[in-house]
C-alpha cells in the first residue's frame, strides 16, 4: 500500500497544477474565427406569477409552439418531514394514484392513459413533486387536470393497494442492497447528516417501512398538502387566464394550512471520518463530501463557478483530467455542490477497480487540497465562464427544463428575475472569490469518506 | 466516451409526429452523406449529430466492443485537434458533446447556441478521416472501457443477466453481441483492430448528417458542402441484414449470481421493420406491446400486478426500428410468495389470452391515444427528435417512416394482434432467463 502511495504522490508532482495549455486547435480551425464572436443568443421567457386565492404561490410561462401542457406541483413534504417514519414522504408519493374518495385505480390509471396523459409524484429530501403532462387540447386538459387534482389533494390511501405498495417498497429496497453505488449514497448520507432529517434514504429502511400506517399517511398528507406549502409551475401553450384557472382549481381542493416549518441547522462533522463496507464486486465507490450549503447562500454562484473547474465541468475538469484522462483510473469521476433547505452536501464520488481504489483515494485527497490552497487563475475562471454562459441557452430550450427551473425558483423563493440575472451573477465571480468561498466551506480535515467495495482498508483508530 | 447505450429494452417506442412544429428537409452530398435537417425555431440553440451506420451488430466472434471503443478513441485526437482538446473546445463555445454506440449504429453529438454550427460541422468532419487512434492513448483509454463496464455490467446483477439473456435470444445473428464488449474481447484489443475498423467504416458514404433546431437549411447546406465535401467516398462492405434462424427452438438459462433481487426475462424473436416480410406484423406486434404493457391500466399491469399480485413489477419492450430481427421482451420480478416459475406461467397464460381472447376496442383506443400524445411529447427535445431521425436513417429505413407509422398503427385491428400473437409469441421463439439470487455477503460498517 505504502508504495502506491509514494508513487501517486510522484505523479502528481509531475503532472499538476500546471496551466492548461491553450487549446491548439483554436487557430487551425476555419470556423472558429467566425463564431467566437458571435453573440449568444437568448430565448425570452416571459415568467407570469401569482398567488392563489388561498395561497399557492404559481409560477407560468407560456409556450405555443408544441400543444401540450406541463404542470408541476411542489410541496414542502420530502423525506426530511418523515419524522420518525422514515420513508413515509415516498410510501405517499406511490399511493396518491391509488385511489381517491370517488376513484379506483384502475378508474384512474385508465382516465390518464385513454387521453394519453402522464403522472407522476416523487420525493426527494427538500420536495414532494407531482407531475402532469397532457395534449392542451380541450377535451383533453380539463379531464386531466381534474383527475390530477383528485389524485393530489383527495387520495383514499386505501388498504388493499397499502400492503401491494409495502412489499414493492422493500423489493426496491433490496435492489439496493445489491447495488455498491447505492449503498455508498445511503451511507454517506448517513453518516454526514447523523441526526439530522437529511441522515436517512428517502425511500426509508426495510425495518423503518414496517412501522408506518395508513393513519401515517393521511396524518403527513393532511397536514403538508396544503396551499400555503404548494408551489404551482406551468408551461404550455395555454394563455395566463387559462393557468389561472387551473391554478385556482388546484389550489382550491387543498386546505389553505401553514407552510413547513425551517428545517433544523445540520451540525458538521467535528473531524474527518472514514465508514467502509466490505462489498463482494470488482469495483470499490468512493464518496467523499461535507454538508455545507443553503440554497439561500450568497457564495453559491462562486462556489458553482469553482466546482466547473474541481470537478463538475465534466471532460476538462481537474479531477476527471487526472484520474480518467491521464491514468485511466475510472469511467468518471464528479464533484458537486447540492444546495438545499438546510445545508445540502458538497460530494465527490467515482468508482474504480478494488486493486486501485487506494491510489484514487489518495489522488482525490491530494487534488482537493491543492485546490483549496492555490484556487484557481484567471485563465481557467475565463474558461469555466465562457461554458457556463455559453450554454445557458441550452437549459432552457425545452418546455421540461424552463418547468423545472420555476419548480425550483418558487419552492427556494429565488428571485423572479433568476434567469434574466445568471449572466450577471456568473460573470461577477472572482478567482478570489473562488478561492475564498471554497476555503469557507470545504475542510478536508472534517470530510466524510465512503467506501464501499473491497478496495480500501480503514486505518484503526 | 461515455456510451449511452440504449438498449432496445427499456428503450422508447418511437412513433410519429403528427403535429408538427418543424419543417424537415434531406439531401445528399456528392461523397454520398446524408444529411437532415429540421428546422425547429422555439429556442436559439441547435443540436448537430454524425451517425455512423456501425455497432455491435455488425462486430464478429472473439472482436466485440469494437464499434464502443473505437466512439472512445474518436476524442483522442486528429492532427489539428490533439487529444484532449476535442471537449475542451467544446466547452469553450458554450457547448456539450458526447457519443453513444448501440449493435446498430454510433452517433456523436454537439449542442449549442445556434450561433456554433460552423464549428461542430468543421469539427465533425475533421474526425471522420484524420483521427490519430496513438496507441499509448489507447492503451490508456481501453482501461476506462473495462471501468466502464465492471461499473455497468459486471458489478450489476441486471445488467449482467441482461447480457447473458441477449445473447441466448439472439442466438444466430450478431446482434447479440454486447456493444461494450465482451471482458475477454477487451483484453484481447489492439489498436490496429480499431484502426482497421475506423478505416472500413468511418466514411461519408456510411454516415448521416442530423442537424435539428434554429438554423436555416441553406445554411447547413452551404456548411456540409465546405467541410464534408471532400472526404471521399469509399467501398464499403457488403452486410446483409441480420435473420435470426426461424422457430430455433425454445431456450432457458439459470443464472446464480450474488444478489437479493429475483428476476424473470422472457423474450421472443420477431420480425423489426427492416427484416418483416410483411410490415403489417410489426405495426401488430407494436400495438400487441401497448394491450400487453403500456401503462398501469394495461393487462399485465392491472391483471398480474394489481388484481392477482403475482409480480412485484414488469416491463415491455418491442423497437420495431431495428436493423434485422429483434426481441419483444417481458421482464418482471415476483412478488413476495411466488417463484420465478409462477411468474412465468401467470405472463404465459396473458400471452395465451391474447391468441384466444377477444381484445376490446377501448383498448386498442388506449394505446393509440398514449402513441399520439407521446408523438408531441418527444418533439420538446430538440436532441429526442434528432435521435429519431438519426436512428431511423442508420438501420436503413427513412424518417419519413416515422410519420407515416401511428396512421399504420390505427389500421391494426384485434384480430390481427391475435394473429401475430399465434404466429410470434410461440415456445420455439421464446428464450427465458431466471435470475436466481445466492447469497450476497457483505460485511459490517467499519
Amino acid at each position: 500500500m505504502k508504495k502506491i502511495l509514494s508513487l501517486a504522490v510522484m505523479m502528481l508532482s509531475l503532472h499538476s497544477y500546471a496551466e492548461d495549455a491553450p487549446i491548439t486547435a483554436l487557430g487551425k480551425l476555419d470556423s472558429y474565427q467566425n463564431v467566437k464572436n458571435a453573440a449568444t443568443p437568448r430565448r425570452s421567457i416571459a415568467i407570469e406569477h401569482w398567488q392563489t386565492t388561498n395561497g399557492a404561490k404559481t409560477l407560468f410561462v407560456q409556450a405555443d409552439e408544441l400543444p401540450m401542457v406541463d404542470v408541476r406541483v411542489l410541496f414542502n413534504a420530502g423525506s426530511a418531514r418523515d419524522g420518525d417514519k422514515f420513508g413515509l414522504a415516498s410510501l405517499v408519493s406511490r399511493m396518491l394514484d391509488e385511489g381517491t374518495t370517488t376513484r379506483t385505480t384502475d378508474q384512474i390509471s385508465a382516465s390518464f392513459e385513454n387521453i394519453g396523459a402522464s403522472f407522476s409524484a416523487s420525493a426527494y429530501r427538500d420536495m414532494f413533486v407531482l407531475d402532469l403532462r397532457v395534449l392542451s387540447q380541450e377535451d383533453y386538459l380539463p379531464t386531466a387536470v381534474e383527475v390530477f387534482t383528485d389524485v393530489m389533494a383527495r387520495p383514499s390511501f386505501p388498504e388493499v393497494a397499502f400492503k401491494r405498495i409495502f412489499e414493492g417498497a422493500q423489493v426496491g429496497q433490496q435492489q439496493r442492497q445489491q447495488s455498491p453505488s447505492a449503498q455508498a449514497s445511503i451511507l454517506f448520507y448517513q453518516h454526514l447528516y447523523g441526526e439530522h432529517p437529511y441522515a436517512h434514504p428517502s425511500h426509508g429502511t426495510p425495518d423503518t417501512l414496517k412501522k408506518i400506517t395508513i393513519d401515517d399517511l393521511k396524518q403527513f398528507h393532511q397536514q403538508y398538502f396544503v396551499a400555503n406549502n404548494a408551489t404551482i409551475a406551468i408551461v404550455g401553450n395555454i394563455n395566463a387566464v387559462r393557468a389561472q384557472q387551473i391554478s385556482e382549481q388546484i389550489s382550491q381542493a387543498l386546505a389553505t394550512g401553514q407552510a413547513a416549518p425551517a428545517l433544523t441547522k445540520v451540525t458538521p462533522l467535528a473531524k474527518a471520518l472514514h465508514k467502509h463496507l466490505a462489498f463482494p464486486s470488482q469495483q470499490t465507490h468512493i464518496t467523499i463530501g461535507q454538508a455545507t450549503l443553503r440554497r439561500d447562500n450568497p457564495d453559491y454562484e462562486a462556489l458553482y463557478v469553482g466546482n466547473e473547474i474541481l470537478g463538475g465541468g465534466g471532460f476538462g475538469s481537474i479531477l476527471m483530467k487526472e484520474l480518467r484522462e491521464k491514468r485511466g483510473l475510472t469511467y468518471g469521476v464528479y464533484s458537486s455542490f447540492a444546495p438545499m433547505q438546510a445545508e445540502g452536501p458538497f460530494i465527490i464520488n467515482l468508482s474504480t477497480r478494488n486493486e486501485q481504489a487506494q491510489e484514487a483515494l489518495t489522488l482525490i485527497r491530494s487534488h482537493l487540497k491543492e485546490f483549496l490552497k492555490t484556487g484557481i487563475t484567471e485563465q481557467q475562471l475565463q474558461a469555466a465562464k465562457d461554458n457556463i454562459l455559453g450554454s445557458f441557452p441550452l437549459s432552457t430550450s425545452s418546455n421540461s427544463s424552463i418547468l423545472a427551473y420555476l419548480g425550483s425558483m418558487g419552492f427556494y423563493n429565488l428571485p423572479l428575475d433568476y434567469l434574466d440575472s445568471f449572466n450577471q451573477r456568473i460573470n461577477n465571480v472572482t478567482t478570489e472569490q473562488v478561492k475564498t468561498a471554497f476555503r469557507k466551506h470545504l475542510n478536508p480535515d472534517k470530510m466524510l469518506t465512503v467506501t464501499v467495495g473491497q478496495g480500501v482498508t480503514v486505518a484503526k483508530k | 466516451m461515455v456510451v449511452m447505450r440504449k438498449h432496445w429494452l427499456f428503450a422508447l417506442l418511437w412513433s410519429p409526429l403528427s403535429v408538427m412544429a418543424a419543417t424537415t428537409h434531406e439531401f445528399r452530398l456528392d461523397n454520398g452523406l446524408k444529411v437532415v435537417v429540421r428546422e425547429d425555431q422555439r429556442s436559439p440553440v441547435v443540436v448537430a449529430q454524425v451517425w455512423y451506420k456501425i455497432g455491435s451488430s455488425y462486430e464478429q466472434f472473439g472482436s466485440t466492443g469494437l464499434s464502443h471503443a473505437l466512439e472512445h478513441m474518436m476524442f483522442k485526437g486528429t492532427a489539428k485537434v490533439p487529444t484532449g482538446e476535442f471537449s475542451r473546445l467544446v466547452s469553450h463555445l458554450g457547448g456539450e458533446d458526447n457519443a453513444f454506440t448501440a449493435s446498430d449504429y454510433t452517433a456523436y453529438y454537439q449542442l449549442y447556441s445556434n450561433t456554433r454550427l460552423p464549428l461542430a460541422l468543421e469539427l465533425e468532419a475533421d474526425r471522420m478521416v484524420n483521427l490519430t487512434l496513438d496507441e499509448t492513448e489507447f492503451k490508456q483509454e481501453i482501461k476506462v472501457v473495462m471501468e466502464e463496464r465492471r461499473q455497468r455490467t459486471d458489478d450489476n446483477p441486471q445488467g449482467l443477466a441482461f447480457e447473458r439473456f441477449q445473447s441466448l435470444a439472439l442466438l444466430t445473428t450478431p446482434s447479440r453481441n454486447p456493444t461494450i464488449g465482451w471482458m475477454s474481447d477487451l483484453n484481447n484489443m489492439k489498436i490496429d483492430d480499431l484502426r482497421r475498423w475506423y478505416q472500413t467504416w468511418y466514411a461519408p458514404n456510411n454516415a448521416t448528417l442530423v442537424v435539428v433546431g434554429d438554423v436555416k437549411v441553406d445554411e447547413v447546406k452551404q456548411l456540409a458542402n465546405q467541410y464534408f465535401a471532400q472526404i471521399p467516398a469509399q467501398t464499403l462492405p457488403n452486410i446483409a441484414v441480420p435473420k435470426e434462424v426461424p422457430l430455433i427452438g425454445e431456450r432457458q438459462l439459470s443464472l446464480e449470481l450474488p444478489a437479493k433481487v429475483a428476476n424473470l426475462y422472457l423474450g421472443f424473436n420477431v420480425p423489426s421493420l427492416t427484416s418483416a416480410q410483411n410490415p403489417k406484423d410489426v405495426y401488430a406486434l407494436r400495438m400487441l406491446l401497448g394491450v400487453l404493457d403500456e401503462g398501469l391500466s394495461a393487462r399485465l399491469e392491472s391483471r398480474l400486478v394489481r388484481e392477482k399480485r403475482i409480480l412485484s413489477a414488469v416491463n415491455s419492450g418491442y423497437s420495431p426500428f431495428k436493423r434485422g430481427d429483434t426481441l419483444l421482451t417481458i421482464t418482471a420480478i415476483p412478488a413476495e410468495g411466488y417463484s420465478l416459475d409462477d411468474a412465468k406461467a401467470a405472463i404465459l397464460a396473458e400471452i395465451n389470452a391474447l391468441k384466444t381472447e377477444a381484445i376490446s376496442d377501448d383498448e386498442l383506443k388506449k394505446v393509440y391515444a398514449g402513441i399520439l400524445a407521446d408523438d408531441v411529447f418527444s418533439q420538446d427535445s430538440i436532441s429526442s427528435q434528432a435521435n429519431q431521425i438519426g436512428m431511423m436513417e442508420s438501420v436503413g429505413l427513412s424518417w419519413r417512416t416515422l410519420d407515416e407509422f401511428s396512421a399504420n398503427l390505427k389500421t391494426i385491428t384485434t384480430e390481427d394482434i391475435r394473429q401475430a400473437a399465434q404466429q410470434w409469441l410461440v415456445p420455439a421463439n421464446m428464450t427465458t432467463l431466471q435470475l436466481k439470487p445466492t447469497a450476497l455477503v457483505v460485511g459490517e460498517v467499519k
